[in-house]
């Protein structure tokens, strides 16, 4: 364990700041170029666990845990989402026969 | 130092192979391993309880149920709704923009401290827990509510209506 | 982390990786050697003396027949579900105490291949990812009966989760630590076990560790008489026996996580008061542990033979109604003795 932890030392946080905000960025590409709700939803998975680890690294940088017990608050809120959501899109099948986002411009104007 | 790189090279990858992909349960599955390289990269940070969690709840539970749904559904590559290229050409632009953006900032910022361990405890269970038990006693008291309005809702949602009455 | 200690471990893990395979080998052999001793008759008894070469039998049986994959399968994934469940099953006695340690020309050997401090914790994560194995070959056969078994698996598999952790919690509650191997060490002698303190947990435990081994009266997911097959429906060969070997290292660790958490372990009554070397006590000690996973095994063939299978919402109401509802109960009940202990003794 400790040779791991040496190895992670030394990268600066910059790196870590830059990889979330890929990942981030990659996830709001999902969200705006696919139609499929499951797709979508699960972008925004994505886009919650880029804030994660980069709540974590700053959590190690500063030497404080609360930056990790924020990462537990955000995956209560992620469980919560995905069994509305997945929930909501059960249901919108049923009706619609289909889970393309664009059946759902009934209140469009 | 050098298994950091490598490894967000995965997550990198992976989830660029998420939003690809034109089948939904092969995006499924690379999100799993995505999330399995974030597991890693916990691990890398020394926070052994989080990499955990983020195992149990990520990748066995949340995973988990959206293959589940997409099986449900039997959902494949045929009946996958596509955007046409210009609105996919215009969204990665926009997604990029939003990259440099904020790449931008973190270059104008300049927080390029190398990371150090300075209490190599504070990923254990006992420390997160006397954190959370203490500053953080009524965020986690709503949190439990949140998720019993969750459960609440899923169960009304997925409820078939009575037909009588 | 010097040489010798890498090989120490090198050779630990391979004695238990080949302890695994060749006790998964012979539960088949058990499981219908027991099956026949419940029915009055003699089981396997051709190959070998008392049968005991018919594993290695239908092993070879398995190698030879037909690789069969159906035109309509997802051929990468199909390959991938056995995959994944035989390695999902192995890795997930690597936390395991076998034993206290070992004294050999001066140096300290644990029995314990790592000693994660979140060890419970992962076993629960890994056994929560065997279900993608058995989800994913489900699908790909492209075959309704496999994919029946394979939502199946998966549903029974994420309710079942809950109550397995909330009955943990419960246990964890009085341990007061997430590493196994703390928590054998404290189970020392027989009145401190476990069971003794957490009756009602235990017994929930056990019915969630039949859940997610797809034992009966819980293997729903490979319903012959409803789904033909069940998820492995489209498998032959030795990717079938890859599955059905899953199985049985599923229930050789779930047997030896339930006696590490609530049956003490390696411990056994007065291992101190008999004056013995600690070679000696971490011997039989190992022993003993085998015993109670032999015992456990025995228990998992004995109720498959004794109990029908359920019917699906009879599981589901099981789990959700039931199960949650007393583990929750366990907990409190717990909790509030607990601080009476710590208030009033």
């Amino acid at each position: 364990m400790e040779t791991i932890v040496k190895d992670m030392q030394g990268i600066p946080l910059n790196h870590y700041l830059l990889l979330s905000s890929v990942i981030f960025s990659i996830g709001v590409i999902g969200v705006l170029t696919r139609r499929n709700v499951i797709i979508i939803m699960m972008s925004i998975e994505l886009m919650l666990n880029a804030v994660n680890l980069l709540l974590a690294a700053f959590s190690v940088y500063h030497g404080d845990a609360s930056g990790q017990v924020f990462v537990f608050f955000v995956m209560a809120l992620a469980a919560a989402e995905v069994a509305v959501g997945l929930a909501i899109i059960v249901m919108v099948y049923r009706n619609t026969r289909s889970i393309d986002i664009n059946s759902l411009n009934k209140l469009k104007w | 130092m050098s298994l950091f790189y490598f490894v967000a090279f995965l997550s990198i990858f992976f989830s660029l192979m998420v939003i690809i992909t034109k089948n939904p349960v092969h995006s499924v599955l690379y999100l799993v391993i995505t999330f399995f390289t974030f597991t890693v990269h916990y691990v890398l940070l020394n926070a052994q309880f989080l990499a955990v969690v983020n195992f149990i709840v990520y990748m066995g539970a949340i995973m988990v149920l959206f293959l589940f749904v997409l099986m449900l559904l039997n959902l494949n590559k045929e009946t996958e709704p596509m955007k046409s290229v210009l609105i996919k050409v215009i969204g990665a632009v926009a997604g990029m923009c939003l990259l440099v953006t904020v790449a931008g900032s973190i270059r104008a910022m300049e927080v390029s401290d190398p990371l150090i361990l300075k209490n190599p405890d504070i990923g254990l269970v006992s420390s997160l827990g006397k954190v959370l038990f203490n500053e953080f006693l009524l965020p986690f008291e709503i949190s439990s509510l949140l998720l019993l309005t969750a459960m609440v809702g899923a169960v009304l949602l997925a409820k078939k209506e009575q037909k009588s009455i | 982390m010097e040489a010798i200690f890498i090989i120490e471990k090198l050779v630990l893990i391979v004695v238990v990786f080949v302890l695994t395979l060749v006790i998964a080998m012979y539960s088949t052999l058990a499981e219908r050697k027991v099956a026949g001793f419940m029915q009055d008759r003699k089981g396997p008894d051709r190959a070998g003396p008392f049968g005991i070469l018919q594993p290695l039998a239908d092993g070879g049986k398995f190698f030879f027949k037909e690789e069969i994959i159906p035109a309509g399968a997802h051929k990468g994934l199909f390959i991938a579900g056995p995959t994944i469940a035989i390695i999902t099953a192995c890795i997930s006695s690597a936390v395991i105490p076998w034993g206290q340690s070992l004294q050999i020309g001066g140096r300290t050997v644990e029995l314990q291949v790592a000693d994660v401090n979140v060890g419970v914790l992962y076993i629960f994560g890994v056994i929560a990812l065997g279900v993608y194995g058995i989800m994913l070959g489900g699908w790909a056969s492209n075959n309704k009966f496999s994919l029946m078994g394979a939502i199946r698996a998966a549903s029974q598999s994420i309710s079942y989760e809950v109550a397995m952790g909330l009955s943990i919690i419960a246990l964890l509650m009085v341990t007061q630590t997430l590493s196994l191997k703390e928590i054998v060490a404290q189970q020392e002698g027989f009145v401190n076990w476990n069971i003794w303190v957490q009756p009602l947990g235990f017994i929930i435990f056990m019915t969630c560790a039949f859940a997610e081994c797809n034992r009966v009266p819980f293997d729903l997911p490979e319903c012959e008489t409803e789904l033909v097959g069940g998820y492995h429906t489209e498998y032959s060969s030795m990717k079938l026996g890859l599955y059905m070997f899953s199985e049985y290292i599923n229930m050789f660790v779930s047997s030896a996580v339930m006696s590490t958490l609530y049956f003490g372990g390696y411990n056994f009554p007065f291992m101190y008061d008999l004056g013995l070397s600690q070679n000696w006590i971490t011997v039989i000690g190992v022993l003993v542990f085998f015993l109670k996973i032999f015992a456990f095994i025995f228990f998992f063939m004995w109720i498959r033979w004794t109990l029908p299978r359920f019917r699906y919402d009879q599981l589901m109401n099981l789990g959700w109604k039931i199960l949650i509802p007393l583990a929750i109960a366990n907990i409190v009940l717990t909790g509030v003795i607990t601080l009476i202990k710590d208030t009033y003794w």
